[in-house]
Parts: structure tokens; C-alpha cells; sequence
């Protein structure tokens, strides 16, 4: 299961590239979208807080996973059918500020 | 000297006789409204006759995911904040009175039915406080084992609700001295939002963790859980959920319940006697209100992101979608005129508010908002479970 993982950890894109429009409509997603269960300021709702601190210790790779495929059996759902994997990874690092 | 003059008889003649009363702003609130900026943490005072906005209010806090009640009188509005502040608001004076951060992160609150009680349902960390109406100061504290949702007002000073993480159900007595909570039992997995029918009969409570509906009945003195529509959907592979389908304004029409199906793109009807589902009308997207139209056969749906920019109109009696509409980019919220006269709909990434004529179905008016969510009308004050 572990290696599994990884390998599909492999697979995502490794640099985040996304168009500056598209940048802008991600942001406004995840303040306002993400923001319905996360908090607008992302300081926790039905969802847990995504802030700076609170992802500390999670690197961007598993982040961008657990937002396309969700959390299976919790209120967090799979973001795939909107995002592309760099879309997610460019999420993922928005969040930690990288 | 001229003008000193004037003044004194001005004041001399009655007040009511004077020009300067004209300019006084109206005293009555009875069709005034709220609407949420939750952007800029703002409330902006719409006057529905006018169908303008008329004022602000600031310093509220953080304002994403906010919802309020009003005092009996209707002058005051006390609002949830999403970052556990309670505002108590003056209409005329469009100032916050009150104000007390009294949780870390909170979901939404009620109003006792005489006025007398706010109550608060927390997040983080998980509970239900009570305060003053009139002073904000806390009257009682009640901890949930996790996060608390479907907070709702129950005829004489009581308030129900529900506990995310357990499915516990608990009913408050706060009539007496001391509060007397009982636990009613157990709702299910993962309950995310619960609703009173107006006659305080039934307190229905959506499940997410599992398939199905409970019911409790409230008029019983040991109401327990009923479940109901446990089979819905199971067969199919169940759709992402991107916004949580909210039961405030769960709509009760035909002797029916209407319902939003969790993880597909249905409304549920059910009839309200035998709780047997006796339809299903396939819509746009994930219901996230379903609002029935006072005063007719009608109910309006909006729809979680991304499909977020059309409001649908189904007839309860054929269960049919009569009208989709487009008011604009991510509707938020529907409100209607007591009466059912005209719907306003809140369009956020438009920032404007849509007013439709619900007859004609044609646009009335818009006002312009920043980032709007919530509506509410100051005649929400008179509804049980509000
Ligand atoms: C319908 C509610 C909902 C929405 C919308 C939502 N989430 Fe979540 N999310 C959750 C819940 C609930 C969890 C916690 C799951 C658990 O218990 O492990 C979660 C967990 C997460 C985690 C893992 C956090 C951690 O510390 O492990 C990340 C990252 C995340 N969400 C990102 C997002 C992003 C980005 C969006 C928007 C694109 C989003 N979520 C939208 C409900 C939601």
C-alpha cells in the first residue's frame, strides 16, 4: 500500500504551472469554495484548519492527493472531476505559502 | 438670526406637523432585511417596499458561513459570526449594540419563541451557549462531544440540536431556573443539518455518513429517532459533495416533505404521513436550499459549486421543474417576501442581489452587494424554527 502510494505520489507533477488567470480563479475557489467547509479564512469549519501552521507537517505531494481524490468515508470530497493534477498542486503549495 | 428663528418655530409646531421629520429615518422595520457581504464582514440593510439598500453595518467580524435571527420586536438582529462572534444589531441606528466572541468557531444560532433567549451552536469548541437577548451576557453553557448543528427553537424557551461527530440529539429546557437537557437519542452518522417543521412537530435531521433521514417527533413526551429513506440511491455510485446541503429552509408542501438527495442530483419527495418517498425529480446539480414558495405549490432549489448559477422551480404537485433561471454567477441564497410575492436571490460572484417577480418570473430590480450571502427578512421573526 505504501509503495502504492509513492508511486502515485511519482506521477503528479513535480512544479506547479498554471496560468495567471487561472491563478486567480483557484485562489478565489479555494477562499470561497474550500472556504464553505474550511472557514473563508481557512481556520477550520466542518473541515479542519488549512492554515500555514495546521499543514505544516504534510508535504504538498499528499496534499494535492487528498484534493483530488478526497477523503473516502469523510465530508471531504474528490476534487478531480474540476482540477487537474497541476491545479492541485498549485492549491497545495497556495496553502503551505511555498 | 433668520435661521434661529426658523429653528424655534420649528421647534415649537409638533414634530409630526415639521419637514424635518419627513427626513427622520422610518422607525418601523417591518420590511427591512439583512444581506451578508461575507467578503468584507459587512451586513447591508435592504428596505424590500424600495427594493434598494438603505444601509450598512459594520464590524461584524469574519462573516463566511454567518446567519442571524431577530428579536420579537423586530428592531434587533443577532448575528452567528463564523469566527464564534455574536452581534446583537440595531435596524434604525444600523449599529452593532452588542457583541461577544464567545467561541472559537460557531455555525449558526436561534431565538427563543418570546424574545427572551439567544442560543448559539458551536464548532470548536463543540456546544450550545445561551445568552441574554437583551445584554449578551451568557446564561448557559451547554459542551457537545463534538461539533453541534441544527440548532433550532422549540415552543416554550426550549431549543433542539444535533452533534456532528456522535449523532447525538438533544432537547434544552431553558424555562426554569436551572436548564434541563435531555438527550433524545441518536440520529444516525454524521448528521449535517436538522430542521422544525413551522408547527414544531417534527424535528428532521439530514444524515451524511449514511444514507436516510430521522425524524423525531416533538409533540411526544419521549419523542424517538424514526428513520426514513435509508434506501435512496444506494445502488448508484454516489456524486461528489462539493457544498453541504443546508435544511433551513427545508419546504413542506402537498402534505409532503422535500429533500435534498446527498451525493445526487434529485429532490426527494416524501409523503409527511406514512414518511414512504413518493417521488424523486432529477435537477441540475447537488440541492443545497430547497425553499418552498409561501403561499403556493412551488418550491426553488439552488445547487452546490460548480453548478452554481441557476435557481430551478419545481411544482410539488407533479414534481416537475417548471423554470430554470440563470440570476447569476454562484447563487448563494433565496429569500422570500412573506407573502410569496417576490423571491431575492443572492448572487456572489456577481455581487448583486436578483429580485424576481415569482408570478411573471421576471426581474424586479437588483441591488448591488459585495460578495452576498444570507438574506433575511425581519419577518423571519415570527417563524418557529428559524
Ligand atoms: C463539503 C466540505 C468540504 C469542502 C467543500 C472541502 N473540504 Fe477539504 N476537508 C473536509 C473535511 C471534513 C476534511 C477532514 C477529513 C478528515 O477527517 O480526515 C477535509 C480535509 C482536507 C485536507 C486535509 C487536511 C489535513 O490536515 O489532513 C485538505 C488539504 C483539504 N481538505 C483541502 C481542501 C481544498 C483545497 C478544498 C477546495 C478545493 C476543500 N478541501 C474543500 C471537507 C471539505
Amino acid at each position: 500500500m505504501r509503495s502504492l502510494l509513492a508511486l502515485v505520489v511519482l506521477a503528479l507533477p513535480c512544479a506547479a504551472e498554471v496560468a495567471p488567470e487561472r491563478a486567480k480563479a483557484l485562489e478565489h475557489m479555494v477562499i470561497q469554495d474550500c472556504g464553505s467547509c474550511h472557514g473563508l479564512t481557512l481556520k477550520g469549519g466542518l473541515g479542519r484548519a488549512l492554515t500555514v501552521d495546521a499543514l505544516a507537517p504534510a508535504d504538498a505531494e499528499g496534499l494535492a492527493l487528498i484534493i483530488l481524490d478526497g477523503v473516502p468515508g469523510t465530508a471531504m470530497p474528490p476534487w478531480r472531476p474540476l482540477l487537474t493534477e497541476e491545479e492541485a498542486m498549485w492549491i497545495a503549495h497556495y496553502l503551505k505559502k511555498d | 438670526m433668520k435661521r434661529a428663528l426658523k429653528l424655534l418655530a420649528l421647534l415649537a409646531s409638533p414634530v409630526w406637523a415639521s419637514p424635518v421629520w419627513a427626513e427622520v429615518p422610518c422607525c418601523a422595520t417591518g420590511d427591512l432585511g439583512l444581506v451578508i457581504e461575507r467578503a468584507t464582514g459587512t451586513l447591508l440593510v435592504v428596505d424590500r417596499s424600495d427594493r434598494a439598500a438603505v444601509g450598512k453595518v459594520e464590524g461584524l467580524g469574519d462573516l463566511s458561513h454567518a446567519s442571524l435571527t431577530y428579536g420579537p420586536d423586530e428592531r434587533f438582529a443577532y448575528v452567528f459570526g463564523r469566527d464564534g462572534g455574536l452581534s446583537k444589531v440595531d435596524m434604525l441606528t444600523r449599529k452593532v449594540v452588542a457583541r461577544t466572541v464567545q467561541a472559537g468557531n460557531s455555525i449558526g444560532g436561534a431565538i427563543s419563541d418570546d424574545g427572551k433567549l439567544v442560543a448559539v451552536s458551536n464548532y470548536e469548541p463543540g456546544g450550545v451557549k445561551v445568552f441574554d437577548a437583551d445584554t449578551l451576557a451568557l446564561v448557559a453553557d451547554v459542551p457537545a462531544a463534538g461539533k453541534t448543528i441544527g440548532l433550532v427553537d422549540v415552543p416554550g424557551r426550549r431549543f433542539a440540536w444535533t452533534v456532528w461527530d456522535t449523532g447525538e440529539v438533544f432537547l434544552g429546557d431553558f424555562s426554569g431556573a436551572e436548564p434541563v437537557i435531555t438527550p433524545l437519542g441518536n440520529a444516525g452518522k454524521n448528521p449535517f443539518d436538522a430542521v422544525l417543521t413551522a408547527d414544531a412537530h417534527t424535528y428532521l435531521i439530514g444524515l451524511f455518513g449514511e444514507k436516510g433521514v430521522t425524524a423525531f417527533d416533538l409533540w411526544d413526551a419521549a419523542p424517538k429517532p424514526v428513520k426514513f429513506l435509508q434506501d435512496y440511491g444506494k445502488t448508484e455510485d454516489d456524486l461528489p459533495v462539493y457544498k453541504m446541503p443546508h435544511l433551513q429552509g427545508w419546504a413542506f408542501t402537498e402534505g409532503q416533505y422535500v429533500l435534498p438527495a446527498v451525493g445526487a442530483h434529485e429532490l426527494l419527495w416524501v409523503d409527511q404521513a406514512s414518511l414512504a418517498e413518493v417521488a424523486r425529480t432529477p435537477v441540475h446539480g447537488q440541492a443545497v436550499f430547497i425553499i418552498a414558495q409561501p403561499a403556493s405549490p412551488f418550491v426553488w432549489v439552488n445547487f452546490a459549486t460548480p453548478l452554481n448559477d441557476v435557481v430551478q422551480v419545481i411544482d410539488s404537485r407533479t414534481h416537475q421543474v417548471v423554470k430554470t433561471l440563470t440570476p447569476g454567477k454562484a447563487v448563494l441564497h433565496m429569500e422570500f417576501a412573506p407573502r410569496g410575492a417576490e423571491v431575492w436571490i443572492s448572487s456572489r460572484d456577481d455581487n448583486k442581489i436578483v429580485i424576481y417577480d415569482t408570478r411573471t418570473l421576471k426581474v424586479l430590480g437588483e441591488i448591488a452587494a459585495d460578495s452576498p450571502s444570507g438574506i433575511f427578512f425581519t419577518a423571519r421573526a415570527h417563524r418557529t424554527g428559524l
